[in-house]
């Protein structure tokens, strides 16, 4: 399901990177595929009427905003160091703009543990933002442990799937 | 099945908007052992209105699925007495039973009933209890079960716990939306009742001592928040909504405090929260995970699970705080526990093998044993009896809700026609009452 939103956002914002790159800015869309799942057939001025804020310019590496980890761990693997600094260099630049933070688990074991281990990679991304100059404010952090799967299935396949950290831009 | 229905369609006048899905249990482990009893269906009232419950059907499933007695089929009853003078044991004991348990429901007013019993060994030849139970159309079923409470107790030794309640957590899916209900039953799933409503994750529900009240995880600001709230009026008292974890909240024996997960100070760490003050005060103080609190029985120490050793493990720490000691040492995850009432035993969640099945730890002894055997099983909880757990488990991918005798012998399923059933929590005694 999010994955599907995600690839239809994923258009969708090449659909406005194309559309604005004359102006030179783009528009988040990423933000409509977690706050209004109805806004995806609008358009890119759509966005901006329904009350969206434009975020400046935001490097082609922020268009991937999850972060998956191993089994029981909440360590950043090293190929995922260069998103989050992308991340941290756009946000440390943007004061004006926030993050949250969605950390998430499989579905194996206890519930609230698993909300722990989804808090504790909230933890290690936020860690990273802020060495890297992002102010804290600018990172508020929820965990839906298992409650809120990316994929729904039973094997590893799913399971690496789901134990991840999803980066949400809000408007300011 | 036709029970079910006549259940079900009585339990719907009572609430027509609400309704949600009854539980209904089978037994699929272990009757083996159980002691064969006589159950002689009770006389009916000759005049007034009809009782709204047979009594006598409720006694004999509540016996039958504490996996402890065999009932009777009845049509291999001898006789069918219903005053005590009428008891032959030579019959019973030619029927291979130990015990025999007959009476009456009477009319004593508009809406209200005596429901009176005997139980005998039948091979001593003498009676062993027998007691007038008032009620009313409403308490009947309830007062059912406290019927069947007293049989157990006075056979077994230990006090019944038919009349006590199940808290759980249902989630459905329609037309692509989630939606999520903190439901309360009786403990052999009839009768629920929805305590709360929400599109976002519901979690982690708690009864207090009293069993008067419920607190829980709700996610419905999109933001984990923990509530509190009254099983009869509804009425609730949002309790810490920090950001990060607000989590795993757990009464103590006293009801004045509750132990709760935050993680606020920058990892999740253990809190207790004033109940009255309304203020927190940190227990853990350390870089790994602590969470999922539970009180032992005296209140006086706290287990919890945490993976300051590498993987998750159950720890003890004195309410007052100080050192933790490490209570589980075998497998990789031990987590979620739940005490025993007398505080002998631990029930929680072990991973070995790539299975998480339900484990139970003799604390003194050190003695383990694995008594369930799902793939996924997880959320123990203790009978107040201590005689059962009921347990999350998977059927088809879809969760519902076990129960298994705390030695693993005897093991049964509630089952349920739509969505996935988790997070059951078993009042204590004093839950059962209204």
């Amino acid at each position: 399901m999010m994955k599907k939103l995600n690839l239809i956002f994923s258009l969708l914002f090449m659909l406005v990177v194309a559309g604005c790159s004359s102006k030179g800015d783009v528009v988040d869309a990423g933000t409509v595929a977690v706050e209004d799942q109805s806004a995806s057939s609008e358009s890119a001025d759509n966005f901006k009427d329904s009350g969206m804020t434009e975020l400046g310019d935001m490097p082609e590496a922020l268009s991937h905003r999850v972060i998956y980890f191993a089994y029981d761990s909440y360590d950043v693997s090293t190929q995922d160091r260069d998103l989050i600094a992308a991340h941290a260099a756009y946000l440390s630049s943007n004061p004006g703009s926030s993050v949250k933070l969605e950390g998430h688990g499989d579905e194996r074991g206890s519930r609230e543990y698993n909300i722990a281990l989804g808090d504790r990679r909230n933890g290690s991304v936020k860690r990273m933002l802020e060495l890297q100059g992002v102010s804290p404010g600018q990172i508020s952090m929820v965990s839906y442990g298992e409650e809120k799967a990316a994929v729904e299935g039973h094997d590893e396949s799913a399971w690496s799937l789901n134990r991840r950290v999803e980066l949400i831009y809000a408007g300011m | 099945m036709k029970k079910i229905i006549v259940l079900l369609s009585l339990f719907i006048g009572y609430w027509p908007a609400l309704a949600p899905a009854a539980l209904t249990i089978e037994i699929t482990q272990g009757m083996e052992g159980a002691v064969p009893i006589a159950i002689v269906p009770f006389a009916q009232p000759a005049g007034g209105a009809a009782p709204p419950e047979n009594v006598s059907q409720i006694v004999m499933d509540d016996l039958r699925r504490s996996g402890r007695f065999e009932p009777v089929p009845e049509q291999n009853l001898v006789s069918q007495p219903h005053e005590p003078g009428q008891v032959r044991f030579q019959d019973w004991k030619t029927l291979g039973v130990e015990n025999l348990v007959i009476g009456k429901v009477e009319s004593s007013g508009p809406d209200r009933f005596n429901i009176k019993f005997f139980v005998f060994d039948v091979y001593r030849g003498n009676k062993l209890i027998g007691f007038s139970v008032p009620t009313t159309r409403k308490r009947m079923r309830h007062d059912a079960h406290r019927v069947s409470d007293l049989i157990f107790e006075k056979l077994t030794g230990l006090r019944g716990a038919f009349a006590t309640r199940i808290a759980y957590v249902t989630e459905t899916k329609s037309a692509g939306k989630r939606k999520y209900k903190l439901e309360v039953s009786d403990s052999d799933g009839y009768g629920p009742k929805t305590i709360l409503n929400s599109k976002e994750p519901l979690m982690s529900p708690a009864w207090s001592a009293d069993g008067k009240q419920l607190a829980y995880v709700s996610f419905e600001k999109k933001r984990a928040s923990i509530f509190m709230q009254s099983v009869e009026t509804a009425k609730r008292r949002k309790l810490a909504s920090f950001d990060g974890v607000n989590g795993a909240p757990a009464w103590s024996p006293d009801g004045r405090q509750l132990a709760i997960t935050l993680s606020r100070d920058g990892n999740p760490e253990i809190y207790i929260y004033s109940l009255a003050g309304g203020d927190t005060r940190r227990l853990t103080r350390n870089a790994a995970i602590d969470t999922e609190p539970v009180w032992s029985p005296d209140g006086k120490s706290l287990v919890f699970t945490s993976d300051r050793g590498g993987t998750p493990q159950l720890y003890s720490m004195s309410v007052q705080g100080g050192r933790a000691k490490r209570l589980t040492f075998e497998g990789k995850y031990n987590a979620s526990a739940d005490f025993s009432f007398d505080g002998k035993r631990l029930a929680m969640v072990h991973g070995a093998g790539g299975s998480y099945r339900i484990g139970v730890l003799e604390i003194e002894s050190g003695v383990f044993n694995i008594v369930s055997d799902g793939r996924l099983d997880e959320s123990p909880s203790f009978a107040p009896n201590g005689s059962m757990i009921i347990y999350a488990t998977e059927e088809g991918h879809r969760g519902v809700l076990a129960a298994v005798s705390s030695d693993g012998r005897f093991k049964q399923r509630f089952s349920t026609r739509v969505g996935n059933v988790r997070e059951p929590v078993w009042s204590p005694f004093a839950g059962g009452a209204r």
